[in-house]
Parts: structure tokens; sequence; C-alpha cells
């Protein structure tokens, strides 16, 4: 009899089960997509922060002081230490590897081109195709520094073709596509490289030309990683020296912007890392602001929804007041007119939640390619979370009603005095 | 209805304004879990939209100061390695107006007593404090005979707090090293000391000014290119790296939180309209008494519109109230500074709710205009 009173009542009603179905699926589903944005956009913002540049530097532990002004070293390029080419891919293996969004090694010299002399000449990866062990990778300034525009080509990597910098071209009137003679050989210019900083004053070549002039094979002076970092918490900012066993191991594998520059010290022969305090201190606070924001716009959300379903429900209920009169007229117990609702709201609750379910996560990936450009991913644990949710805010939402309908007096109720 | 000849001359004229509130409160008061659930639904709605608009106005503002303490955001530099007019931070501060904060900046390459060759600089340390807040300082210098030594200078200058000299163009000084920075970049290699004894000492003014500029993407740019006129002598130019990546983190932010407030108004102005919907269709037997005392559908139309407006000004009223409490207390958990209620989303909400509501009385009335009233009245 109860399966059938069940079943009838949502083949004759199928206006007002619609309806509060309709919330419930509405409900479930903001909520579904505002917690799947809401986990996923730490890891977005986080990509999104590495546009402002590299956050670790890796520099040789045996180096002399540089004497860096405005960005320009006059430190006599021969002076100092250097780090080793062929370990660069070894950053790939290290226990954060994947964190690892890019890198880009460093090396300047100088370099007289026509009237100008003492230009300083940056040599670098623009997008260099690497491989460490089976994986290939590709890494350059095009990844670690994106506010680096090019009017004209970037130019390849094992290619003798340059970009200079745009206050230089200006003053020595050239433009891409020209040519540039320094180092006793001529080089085509790809593209004048606009960054407003230092860049603008200085010819940028592939790597192995600067190490080539300078005539040390392999040379790198400086590595700049822009690596996805965790906000820093009390743990992060201890001394590893200080740590003891288990501690020192929760520290290294949480990806701190310490501890993965420590290990690509230890990746590195004779490297000193140090995270950029300017970029790694500064996107922790930016990371968590973030995140804490669209934490509590979720719980608002989440709230927000809840009640509406809750109202949903009551609303629903309250409308059949004549039907629970007729039952109880006919003998029935409050216990199995609460049953009935009971069952008939645990069922409205499962359906809306599964459908909204699949429509949050629907909403979530259109959200997340439209203004991440990537996907948002749903983790399926979280379906029975949200149903659960779904049953407990549609079960709340509904008792007072049901409470208030098995209360009233068969007789009024009937007469539709209630 | 106490007399009847009364109620017969009030049908057929217009209907007299005290019955028509008498009827607005005591369909309100009669049915007063009824009203109560409707009235909550629309409170929660208005107050979710009012605290989504709120954080949305507000939060650009808060996350833009979140972004200042990456540092400065436009520099000027001294054109071909000279050094700045000597008024030129009073220009740039005159410029700026209490829009952001500028700390000069002066370098010379100087030898320590070894004759190796160290960067020094001169700065004003109050403002340093405030404009690099990622510095990592042991202890800042307090007096003029103090310095600010990098890491890496350690060292070179050996200094166990005891003093150590510089040498620059013949001329040396004696210095004592108050603490350490350590930042990961340039810093860390250079010494630093306060403006006014490294002029005394070196003759050299301040070659560039960093400047921390608040405001918008157009805002910034729009001061560099004041500062670039009134300083003609120097090379002024937005740090990209720092206001372009602001400026697309910022832009994701912006676009993420409008998707939120479009769905959770979205989602609270439909539960609102279902549930009103249901209230005024479950009153049909109130709609149908009415019109078989003969009373015109302007009269009936005009008592429904004017509870639906009623439910929705009062509901938007008070859910503007809790709306703003509840944005506050985000801001506060948050950004650790209150978001300021902006009394123009107000005139949204209410015009908002208002039309929902509307909405929802109307919809009923319309599909149950052309049912007779005794059809409904005999619970058909």
């Amino acid at each position: 009899m109860f399966p059938r009173l069940v079943f009838e009542s949502f083949r004759r009603q199928k206006r007002r089960k619609l309806l509060a179905g309709a919330a419930i699926t509405l409900g479930v589903a903001v909520a579904t997509a505002m917690i799947a944005v809401a986990t996923d956009i730490g890891d977005k913002i986080n990509r999104e922060l590495r546009t402002i540049g590299a956050n670790i530097l890796v520099t040789p532990q045996e180096d002399t002081l540089d004497l860096e002004i405005g960005g320009v070293n006059l430190k006599p390029p021969s002076d100092g230490a250097y780090l080793d080419e062929a370990d660069l891919p070894k950053i790939r293996g290290t226990f954060w590897h994947h964190n690892i969004v890019g890198f880009s090694p460093m090396l300047q010299v100088g370099v007289t081109a026509g009237d100008a002399k003492n230009i300083a000449l940056l040599g670098t990866y623009f997008s260099k195709q690497l491989r460490f062990g089976k994986e290939d990778f590709v890494t350059g300034v095009r990844i670690t520094h994106p506010w680096w525009k090019v009017d004209g080509d970037w130019p390849a990597d094992d290619s003798q073709d340059v970009l200079l910098g745009e206050r230089l071209a200006a003053r020595l009137g050239l433009k891409s596509g020209d040519r540039v003679e320094f180092g006793g050989q001529e080089h085509r210019i790809a593209g004048v490289l606009s960054t407003g900083a230092a860049e603008d004053d200085q010819i940028i070549a592939p790597l192995n030309l600067a190490q080539r002039i300078l005539g040390k094979p392999g040379a790198v002076r400086r590595i700049y990683v822009s690596a996805l970092t965790k906000p820093e918490d009390a743990l992060g900012r201890r001394d590893p020296k200080t740590m003891s066993g288990a501690l020192y191991d929760r520290w290294y594998c949480s990806p701190y912007a310490s501890s993965i520059a420590y290990q690509l010290q230890e990746a590195i022969p004779h490297s000193h890392a140090e995270q950029i305090r300017q970029i790694a201190q500064n996107e922790g606070t930016v990371l968590s602001r973030i995140e804490g924001l669209m934490l509590l716009v979720t719980l608002a959300a989440l709230l927000s929804s809840a009640l509406a379903v809750s109202a949903a429900m009551a609303t629903a209920i309250f409308e059949r007041r004549h039907e629970v009169g007729l039952m109880k007229a006919l003998g029935a117990g409050n216990l199995s007119v609460a049953a009935l609702f009971f069952a008939e709201a645990a069922l409205l609750a499962l359906g809306g939640g599964i459908l909204g379910f699949a429509g949050g996560s629907l909403l979530a990936r259109q959200i997340g390619r439209a203004i991440f450009d990537s996907q948002i991913t749903i983790e399926p644990v979280l379906l029975p979370l949200v149903l659960a949710i779904a049953v407990i805010v549609t079960f709340a939402g509904s008792a007072v009603a049901i409470r208030r309908a098995v209360k009233f007096d068969p007789v009024y109720a009937l007469r539709g005095e209630a | 209805m106490s007399t009847r000849s009364s109620a017969e001359t009030r049908r057929a004229s217009a209907p007299h304004a005290s019955m028509f509130w008498r009827l607005l409160v005591r369909a309100a008061v009669r049915r007063r879990s009824r009203a109560i659930s409707a009235l909550l639904a629309m409170v929660v709605a208005a107050a979710a939209a009012t605290a989504m608009l709120n954080l949305y106005v507000d939060v650009q503002a808060k996350l833009r100061k979140e972004f200042r303490s990456y540092g400065a955001n436009v520099i000027l530099v001294a054109k071909d390695n000279q050094t700045l007019p000597s008024d030129a931070l009073r220009v740039v501060d005159a410029t700026l107006a209490g829009r952001g904060l500028a700390v000069p900046f002066a370098y010379v390459v100087a030898r320590t007593a070894d004759g190796q060759p160290v960067v020094v600089a001169g700065t004003d340390f109050d403002q340093v404090r405030k404009l690099d807040s990622w510095w990592s300082v042991t202890a800042w210098p307090s007096s003029p005979a103090q310095a600010l030594a990098g890491v890496r200078t350690e060292a070179l200058i050996n200094s166990q707090k005891g003093p150590f000299a510089l040498t620059f163009q013949g001329r040396s000084i004696q210095l004592t090293s108050a603490g350490t920075v350590k930042t990961g970049a340039a810093e860390d290699s250079r010494i630093y000391l306060d403006l006014p004894g490294f002029e005394a000492w070196t003759g050299v003014q301040p070659s560039a000014i960093e400047v921390a500029v608040s405001g918008s993407a157009e805002e910034v740019a729009a001061i560099a290119a004041a500062l670039a006129k009134a300083l003609p002598d120097a090379d002024v130019h937005p740090v990209r790296q720092i206001v372009e990546g602001q400026a697309r983190v910022l832009g994701k932010m912006r676009s993420t939180l409008l998707a939120t407030v479009v769905l959770i108004i979205l989602t609270s102005a439909l539960c609102v309209l279902s549930t009103l919907m249901g209230w005024v269709f479950d009153r049909r037997r109130d709609f149908a008494i009415m019109k078989a005392l003969g009373a015109s559908a302007r009269m009936i139309y005009g008592f429904f519109a004017a509870e639906a407006a009623v439910l929705g000004g009062v509901g938007a009223l008070l859910g503007f109230a809790v709306g703003v409490g509840a944005a506050a207390w985000i801001g506060r958990a948050n950004f650790h500074a209150p978001v300021v209620p902006r009394f123009g989303v107000l005139p949204p909400v209410l015009l908002g709710s208002m039309a929902v509501a509307l909405l929802a009385a109307i919809v009923p009335m319309w599909l149950l205009h052309r049912v007779e009233p005794a059809t409904i009245l005999r619970g058909e």
C-alpha cells in the first residue's frame, strides 16, 4: 500500500512534484558548481599568478657578488662561477617536478655592435625542447616571462638569430628582419622585444650563442624557475635544519617555495636556490585571500540554496493539507503520514540531486572553460556527499511543514479552514 | 463586513482605501505562517543578491590592495645614467597626491677594505619598509652610521657587528651593520644606507624612484603618463611584470565572481518565484470569493499586486540589511577589513525583488481569471 501511495502521489501531482524537484535540482546544481569552482580556484589562480614571473632563482654556490643596478649586472662576465647547462634537465627529476611550470637559464655577456660599445647580450632559452629520461618537455622565457612581447618572430633556440630590446633597436635604428653584427658575425634580428625593464636595452640571443661569445660552452649564470607553490604557513617558514625526521619529511613533501628551492639545490650540483621573495611571498597572500573569498562565497551560496529548497518543500507540503486531512479521517496515524511525506521528499531529493549534480558539473566545466581556458575537474567522490546534503536539506525543509501538516484537525483541513 | 448596506455602496463605487488596507493586513495576519515563509524566501533571496553585489563591487578594490604588496608598479629612472633632478621626489609626491608611495634609490659601486667591489644603495628606510614588505630583515638600521647588509655581502664585510669601511672615489666611510636583508634577488648583494648619509658620503643623488600606485591598470597608466610629463628628464615606465599579472588575475577573479553572482541571484529569484506563486495559487479561494462578491477585476488585480509589491519591498529592505551584514562579515573574515555597504545596490535589489514578486502574483492570476469562481469554491 505504501509504495503505491508514493507512486500515485508522483503520478497524479506531476506539476507540484516538478516544481519541488526543479527547486532541488537548481539548488544542488548551484551547490555542485560552486563547490567545484571553489575547490579548483586555488590551482587555477596559482597558474595565473605564474604570469607574474619566476619565483625561484638558482645561482652558482661559489659565485662572487653581483654588481647589479637597475637590472644590469656590472660584474665582468668572466668573473665568478657557472652552472652546467647539462644539469638543467635534472630539474624535471625533482620530487615536485609536476609543479614546475618552466625554467629559463640566463647568461649575460658584453658585446659591441656597430658604434654601441658594451651592450649586454643575454643568452637564454626561448622555447627549448629538452628531454629528461623518457619525457620530452619544452621550457624557456616564453613560459617563465609571459610579459615579454615580441614585435616580429621569436628566434629558434638552435639558430643564430637574436631579439633586440626596443630601446636599443631605436638607438641603433634597426628593426626586425635587419642584420646586426657583433662577435665577428652577422645575426638576423628575428624580432624587437619589449619588456618594460632592463631587457629593452639588451640583445637577447639563444643560450649557445652567448656561450660561444664568452668562450665557455655549457655555462649558465642563473636559472629562473617558475613553480606552483603552496602559501607559506608556520611550517613553511621554519628552517629545515632545525626540523626532526617526521617534520622534515612533511616539509620536504609540501610544495612550499622554500622546499622546492631546496630540492632544486639538491638536483643541480654546486648550486644555490632561493625563493624570489617579492614573487613567492606575495602570491601566497593573494592566493590565500582568493581561496578564502571563494570558500565564504560558496558557503553563502550553499546556505541560500538550502533555504530556497526548504522554502519550496514547505510550500509543496502545505498545499497538501487536504490530503493529510483525508488520510487521517480514514484512520492513518501521524507516523504513516509523516513517513509518506519523508519518503516522497527523499525520492525528490535523490532524483533532483542526481540531475542537479550532472547540471552543476556541466556548469562548472563551462565556467572553467570560459574563464580559465581549462577544465574544472569534478571529483566523483562529491556525488554521495552532494546527495547526502540534498537529502538532509530537503528533510530539514520538510520537517516543520510535515509537523504542522500532521497536527491539523482533519475536520478543519477537509472544510478548508486550516 | 459589518453592515450589508455599507458593503453594497462600496461594491458599487471604487474600493474604499481603508477596506483595501484591511484586506491587505488581514490577509497577512490570518495566514501568518504562509506569509512569513513567503517573506522569508524573499529576504533570503534579497540578502544573497545584496551580499553578492556588494562583494562584487568591493572585492576588486580589496584584491588590488593585496596586489600593492608586490611593491612598485611604476619606476622612474634618470635618462642616460644621470641622476634625477633634486626636486624629483617632491614632484612625484605632488603628482601622486596621496594615491601611492614613492621611494628614492641612489646607487654607487664602492669598494671594501680589501678592494672588493660592492653595490651600495641609499634610500629611505621608513618608506622601503612600507613599499617592499617582502624584505626579510633581521633588524632595521636606527642610526645614520648603521647599514643594512644584503645576506650575500655578509662574508665580504665580515661583520660581527663590528665596523667596516667602504670607499667611493677616494672618500671612505665607517659603518656598522644593523642587520641583514634577504629577498632572493639583487638586494641580497647590496648594502643599503640611509639616503642623507649616503649623499653626504658619495655626493650622488638618487637615480631611480620606485612608485607603488594604487588603482586599476588604467589609473596606473594615467599616473605614469602624468609623471612622465612632470619629469621630462626621467624614463617613466610601468613595471609590466606586476601590472599585467595583476590585471590578469583580477580579470579572472572578476569573471568568476560575476558567474557566481549571476548563478546565486538567478537561483534565489527562481526559488522565490516558485514559492510566491505557490502562495498566491493557494489563495485561489480568496480570489474566487472576491470575484463572487462582485469585486472588479481591477480591484482584485490591484489587491494582489499591492500585496506582492509590499512583500517584495519589505523583503528587499530586510534582505538588504542582512546582505550588507553578510558581506561585511565576509570582508572582515577574509580581508581583515569590512566591505563597505554600497547603497547603490539597494535600488536594483528593491526593484528586482518587487518585479519578481509582481511576476509571481500575476502569473497565477492570469491562469485563474478565466476560471469560474464557482469551480474554484467547489474545490475543483
